[in-house]
This record gives C-alpha cells, structure tokens and sequence, in this order.
C-alpha cells in the first residue's frame, strides 16, 4: 500500500493506482473527460490536470501513478489555473450549440464548463466544422461537437473487440470516422453514445424527443438473453423514450448491447395489441377482458371434459416473467395437465429427469474474467451473448485460452486460442474427442464408446489447453442447447469438467431460461416436453409471450399443430399476421416495461422489477390475467394478490440467488455418437434481431447490418457442388415448405453444411432447426 | 581550441557520394570500435560506462546523456529488447543527420550496433525521414554491405552476438521524430505520442525495452570506443562532451554542416561559414525552430554547448542555426513558424491542438494588419497554457518561438498592431518562403 495526501486528506491506496483512482478512494472529484475506468488510459484531454508537491509542471490525474509520501492538489492555484486551461481550449472550437444538442442537459463538458469554462470567450477566430459521418441506425453524430477524447475509439477497439472507429488526420484537422467498414456495425455500438462525454455521439432514435430532465429514471431489467442486464429506463408521459444501462459490476458493468438499449422502440409498434380479442365466425372482434376470459376458462373446461386434461397445452416464452411462468404452469396442472414447456427452441429433451437442476452458467458471471482455459461448444458467441462474450474478450486479452467448438466460424473477436469447426451432426463426435484426448493426457477412464473416437490434433491442441489451466470452463450456447444431441453434448461437456477440473456452464439462451425452470413451467415427470406438445396435436394451446412460429424448434411441425387444435389462447403483447390465422382468443398482456416481474439469470440471480409505465390500452399484466383466469376456472391457490405473492410462492421466499435449484449434473445419459446425416445439413443461428418478439418489433435495430434477410449460406465447394452462385436466388427445401432467398458465399462454414437462420418470416415454413434440406438453384 | 572532427572527418561535400562505401568506411578505421569490443570480449557494462564518461549528451534536441539512458535498461529482462535510431529529422532548420547519413551511414551503423552490444539487443530499426528518398535508399544499400561483411546478422565477426538492423522510412510527419510518436509509426499506428511515463528504455517498441538515440549520437560511439570516453569529453567541455554537427542556415555566405567542438564561440561558427551575406545579424535561432529566438548581442556572446545557450535563454537543441538579418520581419518569420506547429500537431492532446490553431491564427492577424492591443498578452496567455500541459514537447515547441519573438522584438509586433504593417520595410525584406496552406483547410483570419 501507498500513503497519498489529496487535498490535506490522507488515504492509502493499493500499488499501481493513479492519482484519479487515489482521487475516487477518497470521495474527491477531479474534472475529466478522457478517462473511463473501463478503458486505457489515453490522457489527452488534460482536463485532470493537478498540481504534484515537488513536480514542477500540473500533472495528469488519469496517468500519474502513485508514488509513497505523494501530495496532490487538486484545488490549488496552479491546478485549478491548469483546468481553466484547458476547458478554455476545449471551447474554444466548440459550437456551444447547447440549446439545440441532444446532450444538453447531460454533458460533461456542459456540467464542467460551469465549473471551469469563462463567462465569454477569448477566442475571436472563425471556428472549426466536421463533417458528420454515418454510423449507422443507431447512433448520430454530430462531429463538431466532438472533443477528441478517443473514448469512443478506445471502446470500439478495446471492449467491443474491433476498431471499427478511429482518429484520422492530424492537429486541429484530426476527425474521428468509421474506416473498417465505412459504419459501425458491432453489437455494443451504442455504448459510444454513454461513452461520448458531449453530443457528437447520440442515441439515433431517441434523439430529439426529450430533455434529459424532463423524464422518469426508473429501474428494470433486460428482457433478452441470459445476462439480464440492469436497465435505466428513461420515460414521459406513460411513454418509454429511452434505455440506459443501471452500473451493476456483478452483471452488465456499465455496458448494454444494443437490443438491451434499443429494443424498447417494439413497445410502441403499431403491431401492438391493445383490446382482448375473439375470433367468431372467422372474423376478429373486440372484447372485453370479461368475455375473453369467460371464452377461455368455458373452451379449456371443454377440452378437458371432451378430451381430457392432457388435451391441452402451454408454450410459454422463456422471455416471460418468473411470476406468468409459475401461474401458467399452476393454471396447466390445476386443471390436470402437465404439458407445459418454455423450451421451445431445444430439440433433445433426452436430459429430462436426469439433470439435477435449472441448467445454468456454472460460476458467477463475474468469475467468466478470471478464466485462464474456457471452451465454448456450440455458440455464436458475439451475437447470443454480446456482453457474455466481452468478458471472454477481456479473459483472452490477459491471457485466458479460449477455444472454440462449433459449427459455423464467425468472428468472435475474441483472441481464439484454438478452433474447430464441424457440421453439426460431428459435433457430439469432435466433442467426444477432446473428452478422450483429454483423458489420455489426465490419466483418465472414459467409457467404451469414447474409446472407439479417433482424436485430431486440432481435438488435442484444446484438450491439452484445458488440462493446463487452473481456472478452467466449458461453456454450452446456444446452438449446443439446441442441438437434435444436446443431452451427448452436455454429458460430455460434463465428463470433460470432470476429467480437466473446469467449471461447466450453459450460456443461458434467454433472460428466464434459469426462471423457467425453478418456476417449473417445464415438463415434470408425464407431461409433454415443447416438442411432444406440437408432434402430438393438442386440442387446446395456451401460448404464453410466444411467438410460436418463430420462436421454436420447428415452425413448419408448430403451425400444423397450432391449426388443427381446436381452441389456441395467445397472451401476447403484440398481434403477429400468421397469429391471426391460428388463434382464437387474443389477450393483451404487458411486456416487461408494464408490469412488475422477476427474471432470473443465467448465473440464478433473482431480478425482479416494477412496471416503468402504465399498461398500453386496455393491456393487463400477464400474471393478473393468469390469476383471474385461475379464479375463473375454480382452481385453488389463486388468491395472490400482488407479483411479489406470486414471486414469494415460486421461490419459497425471498432468495437473491436460487443457488440451490441449480445443478448441471446429470446422470445416466446414454451417449449417441451416430453420424448419420446424409445430405445437406441445416445450421442455424437465430439472428440476435430476430430472436425474441420485441427485437423483432424495434425499426432501428431492424436497419442494422444484423438484421438483414436471412440468406442460404455455404462454403465455396457447397455452392460449386450444387451449382450455386452466390448472390444468385435458390429455393430452400425442408420437409414440406419452401423459402426463396439469396444464396451467399460463407467461407466460415464446413462443407456440405447450409446456414439458414431461424426467427424470421422468411424461413418460417422450413422444417426443424437442425436436419437435412435441399437447395435448388432457380 | 581543438579543431578534431570525428563525424565527419575528411568527408567533402563533393566527393562525400562516392566515398560513403564500408570499404571507405573501413579505410577511414571504420568497424575497428566493433571488432576491437568482439575480439577482447569488452564487458557490455564497460561499453555503457565508457560512454558515460564521454558526456555525450543526446543529440536529437534534449541533450540528455546517452550513457545514462543506456544504464536504464533493465538488466534482468527477459525477452527482446530493441535500438532506435531516429533519423526523422523534422525541425525546421536541421539538416546535420542528412549529410552524415548521405555521407556516412556506416558510421551510425556501427553506433547502433554496439548500442545493441551494451544493452544485449539483437535487432534495431533506423527511421529514416520520407522526405530525401535517396537518404533511404542509401542506408539500404549500406546496410546490404554490413550484412554481406558479416557486420550484422548471426555471430557478428564470429564472435557469439547477433544483431539485425533494418531501416524504416517515415512519411513525413514531424511529430513522428518524438520519439514514442517514432515507436508506434514504426510499430504501424498513427504516429501519436505516449503518455510518459512509462519511458521506451521499460516499454519502447512493442512494448519492449528499447534505446532510442539521435543518429548523430550513434555515430559518436564508435570514436568514443576506440579513443575513450575522457578524451571525447575532453573534445568539448565539461558535461557538454565531443563535437556537434551544427547545420547553419539563413543569411550566411557559406550555408551548410558544420562540425566543431562543443564550446566553440558562436562568432568562429560563424567565422566558418563565411560571416553574413550582406546586412546586420539581426537574431539567432541557435537550436532548430522550436528553440527561442536570441537577439544578434546574445548571441555573439554564447558557446555553442548546452549550458552556455541554456543561460542565454535558449536551447542547443538539435544544432541547427537558423541567421537571420536585419531584413526578416519578425512578425512574418514567426507566423510561418506557428504555421509550422498548427499544421503539424498529432491532434492528440487539447492544448496542443486547439492552442497551436489559435496563435497561429492570432500571429497570421497581426501579420496581415489586423492585429489588436490586447494580442500580445493573449498570446502569451495562451502560450501559458500550452507550456508543460501536453503529452509531448511539441506543445512546448510551438509555444516557445511565439514566447522569444514577442518578448525580444516586442516593438516589432507592436509597430505592426499599430501601424498595420511591418517595421522593416518591405523594399528591404527578402521573398521568402511561402507559407503552403492545405486546400479546404484555410485557416482563416
Ligand atoms: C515534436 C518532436 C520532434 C522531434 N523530432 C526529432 C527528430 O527529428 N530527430 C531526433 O533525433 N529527435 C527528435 N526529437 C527528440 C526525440 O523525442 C528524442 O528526444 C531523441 O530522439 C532522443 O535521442 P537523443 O537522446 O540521442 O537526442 C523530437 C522531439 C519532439 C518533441
Ligand atoms: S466522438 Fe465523443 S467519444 Fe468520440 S472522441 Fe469525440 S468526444 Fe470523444
Ligand atoms: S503535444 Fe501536440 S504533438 Fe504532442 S501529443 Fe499533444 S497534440 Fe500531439
Ligand atoms: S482525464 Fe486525464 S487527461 Fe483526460
């Protein structure tokens, strides 16, 4: 530890501190603009200056490292005459067009110049103009505010992975621009915008709607993948005009990927449903809420004296609160069935009954920075997981091995220490692999079925990466979660940790995919799996904040159900075209900005939150729907009359961390290695813009690179083999359906392999995730 | 006074491009400093100390000494450490490392190779500025006759050391002859200064240990080694040890690359290079443009050598001696040297590029007759507060002439604030170099 005075105060600091960091221990503010805890140190901006005992010249707080017996004044003449400085400098080319910039009102260098700057300026010269540059849907720019500080830079590069963004020019002449591929397309863009300490970045679909001051800051949490970010979500009027990341170390840091930011645009599409609505005679009426609920509880009493109980079904999004969850699956097994899944892109339930617990990350999202070994099995990892994957970036950065297995070759911008990329049907075998590989370097048994595999060096060079580390993972994403041999993928993900010592973990899918499973709203021992419920026609579907055709495994198999079924309840915030179709009933329910609810995270973090607004139109909170319609049905336990109630029920309590419903130990799997796949495999990722209802809803995101139309991909020897050009248009079989689209030269994937993303209306009358198809050329 | 030359010794403008050859070289006791270190197997540490005992004082501008820098090192490394030569050459007024190297590039081989000797490095980069291709071309061309004479490469002259030296040319930026500004351009970045410290001798080039020295300091080591490092001291004058190249420009007869002792009087320089062309010395900018300006009487009063110029209030720097008469106006010399810094600022740091835009603006006003009472003291104000706040001393650099000009010729700039135009009138100024502005970047009035 070092003795530092600030200001006449004296602390002690850990070695290695900077002056700023000294600063911030002992509660002292010190002006800035370049440094960010997050980023390197870059000490341009100068605004730190502070004067040093004995040093002659004002030193930078940011870059000046701590020496024992050091005294700093932050206040002093010669400080404070050095910022004055600076801030001067820093205005002097400045518009100081504060009424009419987005940032007025939160601008550091608007809040400093308060501080710092003059009553009038000294400089008389004409001023300085920057062309504004297109970074694309999400994030304006308005370059002649911009005051070089390179923090957008620093991010692009240092926390995003890709320096996208850079410094051209020199001197006064020197201008940040996009040059990699002319805009900025990564998944985390928009946190340049928090990053930019002045209004030359700002949010694009925001911008121009609100003063900071005028809005409500209220707390949430993301509705997206498995991380569950920490959200400030910014409103006016009952209206969400903004989102924010809430700093929480443990889960987002002060990061969000751009559909945590911006995904809250779908909360006001006009696809919005607003009224309960009843389907009679084939035409849609509105209703109200009593007549639509009296529909519902007399059409599944029906069912289940016609038919039976196990007639009826529920899907429900792993996207919907923990307290719908329990209250849809309560409602499904009150009335007799269990037949209740949020599963639904999985296609291998073969590790049902025999897993311990909620499959989950395997460690505190927090330990994923300490890793010195990591494998990723079956991930595309920057688009499932944009912040997940950033802390991995980090790991590599100081050195952790990361290694990958999969079966497409994006770029993960994360430092791959060791790759292998296989169609999915060899995946459980190149995984079975590195199992023996690693076994043989161990010492280890493995089974008799492993011993049969022949290892690669590709197998071995990660093999023997995990079993040189000290602090080791194996992580399933979530292609491996969706894989037709998951459960294989698992047991051997598994039997790997074990032999290596690594930490074993899922990258969990989406943000209650924990949720699902400890609110039970997965099938228990006789009830149909997501699968069975739409291989096996159901005459009564509840569908719960799902979009079933796009959401799950298979649509083509998933519409045939939904059509036949006899009665199809849809409790959705939105009302989807091919819905209309199917259902019968529409109920309007909250997406998470209007109710309060709980997600649980990939890491079993309990997160619960309150309604940010009040419901649109005649919109209910799904777990109040749920409850009335438990009432109405005359089943028991349906008395609650808050969230927290229906919470305090699911979780027996109050848990921060449901620690002891998670468990990724499961026994008695039967490994199947069989290789057969005779033709044409299909891979598909779920396009980060497609993969649940409100990304697919929000018009920016949408106009990202991200979200352009699925494509037939393939490598070059699979186009030449078909008879394929790339860019030229192909019809894509899959059992009886039929996509058109373009087809596209992708390097990255193995041969005879086509990628054909799911989650899209394009690609919703195809078959099953995984399996064979054919390409024509047309 | 002694009058020994040991950097360019024997070396004629007119036949200096034909005798810059290793054969050359070697005939002039070239590469005896090297074999002599190989064949008695000198200690690196006595390599280091003998130069510490010359005082030989960096010569790219901030004189600081070689040895020393050297001695920093640190001994326990493991892993590469690199030799940099800056050969980048930018300061307006400085032109001595193009005749050595145009003249005697083996010489700075020679130098860094056992710079690379004393601190264990196995490979060093020369980097030569863009602008005199034909200087690139030349240190190519002897640095294929080095390796071919197993000068460089694996077991150098037999012996155990390797050392692999490449030469690496620049494109022109001034500030990419800082020297961590000269690290990152040769490690393929924009060529931006670091933030020191940490100081190249613990993290240089890629992240390395690394020496980066002048060319002409490198040059000097090879004498030092043979002839020891007290008699180079003895050359010069206590702490300012050897010769200096000083390159002199302006308004002498003999315009060129001077070689003398350091401590030689300022009026036997200019003795050498034929006194004045016709008119009064006026003023001396005694060490490249970012030195500050001395008035004539000053300067006929001072040594050349760090310590005598440093009290007049001025700067050896990088020895170029920039002579002018009394037909230069002040006010027009300045604006072209703030044009200088405004145009060639990294752009990094906040003073450095907004303030060296603003007093090029304010002096460019003055110069065209639009001048205020109150700019003299704005200058000043802002110069003020450009002075120690930048990561590099390009900030100091551009501050420093606007500083000298307007405190010794304050009536000059004053007449003009008045009067609207110069005080030398323009019948007796010479056409001078034009400022070169960059279309569509008009700084503007
Ligand atoms: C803006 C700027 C430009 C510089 N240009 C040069 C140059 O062209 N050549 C040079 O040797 N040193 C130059 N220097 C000085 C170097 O930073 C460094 O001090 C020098 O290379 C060290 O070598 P020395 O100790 O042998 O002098 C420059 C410094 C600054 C701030
Ligand atoms: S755009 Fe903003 S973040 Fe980027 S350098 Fe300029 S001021 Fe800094
Ligand atoms: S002082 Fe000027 S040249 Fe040096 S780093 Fe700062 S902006 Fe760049
Ligand atoms: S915050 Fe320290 S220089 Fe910018």
């Amino acid at each position: 530890m070092l003795d530092i005075e600030i200001d006449g105060k004296t602390l002690q600091v850990p070695e290695g501190s900077t002056v700023m960091d000294a600063a911030h221990q002992a509660g002292t503010y010190i002006p800035h603009f370049c440094y960010h805890k997050k980023l390197s140190i870059a000490a341009n901006c100068r605004m730190c200056l502070v004067q040093v005992e004995k040093a002659p010249k004002p030193m930078p707080a940011c870059a000046t490292p701590v020496t024992n017996g050091m005294k700093v004044f932050t206040h002093s003449e010669l400080a404070i005459n050095a910022q004055k400085g600076v801030m001067e400098f820093l205005l002097i080319n400045h518009p100081l067009d504060c009424p009419i910039c987005d940032q007025g009102g939160e601008c550091q260098l608007q809040d400093l110049s308060a501080g710092y700057g003059g009553g009038a300026s000294r400089y008389q010269e004409e001023k300085r103009v920057v062309v504004n540059k297109n970074l694309g849907p999400l994030v304006s720019t308005d370059m002649t505010r911009c005051i070089h500080c390179t923090r957008c830079v620093r991010f692009t590069q240092e926390i995003a992975g890709l320096m996208e963004l850079g410094q051209a020019y020199r001197g006064e002449h020197a201008e940040i621009m996009p040059f990699v591929e002319q805009t900025v397309a990564s998944e985390l863009s928009g946190n340049i915008i928090d990053l930019c300490p002045v209004g030359a970045l700002t949010s694009k679909p925001f911008r121009f709607s609100a003063r900071s001051w005028e809005m409500a800051r209220r707390k949430s949490v993301s509705p997206h993948d498995g991380l569950g970010s920490n959200l400030i979500v910014q409103t006016k009027h009952d209206r969400v005009l903004r989102v924010l990341p809430l700093e929480n170390e443990a889960v987002n840091e002060c990061w969000l990927s751009d559909k945590d930011r911006f995904s809250y645009e779908a909360l006001n599409s006009a696809e919005r449903l607003t009224q309960p609505m009843l389907k009679q005679d084939g035409k849609w009426i509105n209703a109200s809420w009593q007549q639509a609920l009296d529909y519902v509880a007399h059409a599944f009493k029906d069912i289940a004296k016609d038919h039976g109980a196990a007639a009826l079904g529920a899907l429900t999004a792993p996207q919907a609160t923990l307290e719908e969850l329990f209250l849809t699956q309560k409602l499904l097994r009150g009335l007799g069935s269990g037949n209740v899944d949020s599963r639904l892109r999985q296609s291998d339930f073969a590790l049902d009954g025999k897993l311990g617990g909620a499959p989950w990350l395997g460690m505190k999202i927090a330990e994923i920075n300490a890793l010195d070994r990591a494998l990723v099995v079956g991930s595309f990892l920057r688009k499932d997981q944009p912040l997940l994957a950033q802390r991995l970036r980090q790991a590599a950065k100081r050195g952790c091995q990361v290694s990958l297995i999969h079966s497409a070759d994006d770029d993960t911008l994360v430092k791959i220490f060791a790759k292998s990329i296989v169609a999915p049907s060899q995946l459980p075998g190149l995984l079975a692999q590195v199992v023996k590989s690693a076994a043989e370097q161990k010492g280890a048994t493995v089974d008799a079925e492993l011993a049969k595999v022949s290892v690669t060096p590709e197998a071995q060079k990660i093999a023997a990466s995990l079993v040189s580390g000290t602090n080791a993972a194996i992580l399933l994403g979530n292609f491996a979660q969706q894989h037709a041999q998951a459960a294989t993928l698992h047991a051997l993900a598994q039997q790997l940790a074990k032999i290596t010592g690594a930490k074993f973990g899922y990258l969990g899918e989406a943000a209650n995919s924990v949720g699902a499973y400890v609110a039970k709203a997965v099938p228990q021992a006789g009830g149909l799996n997501a699968a069975q419920i739409l291989a096996s026609p159901l005459k009564g579907y509840l569908l719960l904040q799902a979009e079933p055709e796009l959401d799950c495994a298979n649509p083509q198999q998933t519409l045939a159900a939904l059509q036949k079924a006899a009665t199809v309840v849809v409790m959705s915030p939105f009302k989807l075209a091919s819905t209309l179709e199917y259902a019968d009933v529409l109920l309007p329910v909250a997406p998470f900005t209007e109710t309060s609810g709980t997600f649980i995270n990939t890491e079993g973090r309990v997160q619960s939150f309150n309604a940010v607004v009040k419901p649109l139109g005649d919109t209910r909170p799904g777990w109040k729907v749920l409850r009335v319609l438990g009432n109405l049905l005359g089943l028991p336990g349906f008395e609650q009359n808050s969230s927290e109630e229906v919470r305090a029920e699911a979780l027996a309590g109050q848990p921060e961390f449901v620690a002891d419903r998670l468990n990724n130990q499961a026994n008695g799997v039967v490994l199947n290695l069989s290789l057969s796949a005779a033709g044409l495999e299909r891979v598909s990722d779920v396009p980060i813009y497609f993969a649940d209802a409100l990304v697919r809803r929000a018009p920016s995101l949408q106009k990202s690179l991200d979200a352009k139309q699925p494509r037939a991909r393939m490598n070059a020897a699979t186009l030449a083999k078909l008879g394929v050009a790339a860019g030229k248009q192909v019809k894509v079989k899959q059992g009886s359906g039929v996509a058109q689209m373009t087809a596209e030269l992708d390097a990255g994937l193995p041969d005879n392999c086509v990628r054909v993303a799911a989650g899209h209306v394009l690609t919703a009358g195809l078959g099953a995730m995984q399996g064979t198809l054919t390409v024509e050329p047309m | 006074m002694s009058t020994q030359q040991i950097l360019l010794a024997g070396l004629d403008p007119n036949t200096g491009d034909q005798t810059w050859h290793l054969a050359d070289y070697v005939k002039r006791g070239g590469y005896a400093a090297l074999k002599k270190i190989l064949s008695e197997n000198i200690p690196p540490e006595n390599v280091i100390n003998e130069v510490k005992k010359s005082a030989l004082r960096g010569r790219g501008g901030a004189g600081f000494p070689a040895g020393l820098k050297w001695g920093f090192i640190p001994k326990a490394y493991q892993g590469p450490r690199y030799i940099c030569c800056n050969t980048d050459e930018g300061e307006p007024g400085t032109f001595k490392d193009r005749d050595l190297m145009r003249f005697n590039p083996h010489q700075v081989i020679e130098g860094m190779i056992i710079a690379g000797y004393a601190v264990g490095s196995e490979r060093g980069y020369n980097y030569i500025h863009g602008e005199v291709w034909s200087l690139y071309k030349r240190f190519e061309e002897a640095l294929d006759e080095a390796r071919a004479a197993g000068l460089l490469g694996q077991k150098i002259l037999g012996s155990n050391f390797n050392f692999e030296l490449f030469a690496h040319h620049g494109y022109g930026a001034y500030v990419c002859g800082e020297e961590t500004g000269l690290l990152e351009s040769i490690e393929g970045k924009k060529g931006q200064p670091r933030y020191k410290p940490p100081f190249p001798a613990n993290y240089g080039l890629y992240g390395r240990p690394t020496v980066i020295n002048n060319t002409e300091t490198f040059a000097a080591v090879p004498w030092i080694i043979i002839n020891g490092g007290e008699k180079y001291l003895e050359l010069g004058k206590p702490n300012n040890g050897g010769t200096k190249l000083f390159s002199v420009s302006g308004h002498v007869v003999k315009p060129g690359v001077y070689e003398v002792p350091m401590g030689t009087p300022f009026p036997v320089l200019l003795e050498m290079c034929g006194g004045m062309r016709n008119g009064k010395l006026k003023a001396v900018i005694p060490g490249g443009s970012s030195a500050p300006v001395l008035p004539a009487d000053i300067m006929m009063d001072c040594t050349l050598d760090y310590d005598s110029i440093a009290k007049a209030g001025s700067m050896l720097g990088s020895g170029a001696v920039i002579v002018m008469d009394e037909s230069v106006c002040m006010v027009k010399a300045l604006e072209r040297l703030s044009y200088f810094y405004f145009e060639e600022s990294c752009g990094q740091c906040t003073p450095c590029r907004e303030g060296t835009g603003w007093l090029y603006r304010v002096v460019h006003r003055i110069e065209h007759g639009l001048g205020k009472p109150e700019d003299l003291d704005l200058l000043n104000s802002v110069t003020d507060n450009i002075m120690g706040r930048t990561i590099c001393a390009l900030g100091d650099a551009a501050a420093l002439p606007v500083r000298s000009f307007t405190k010794h010729f304050k009536s000059e700039f004053e007449y003009h604030i008045e009067n609207k135009k110069c005080l030398v009138p323009p019948e007796v100024q010479r056409e001078g170099s034009r400022i070169y502005v960059t279309p569509n970047r008009v700084p503007s009035c």
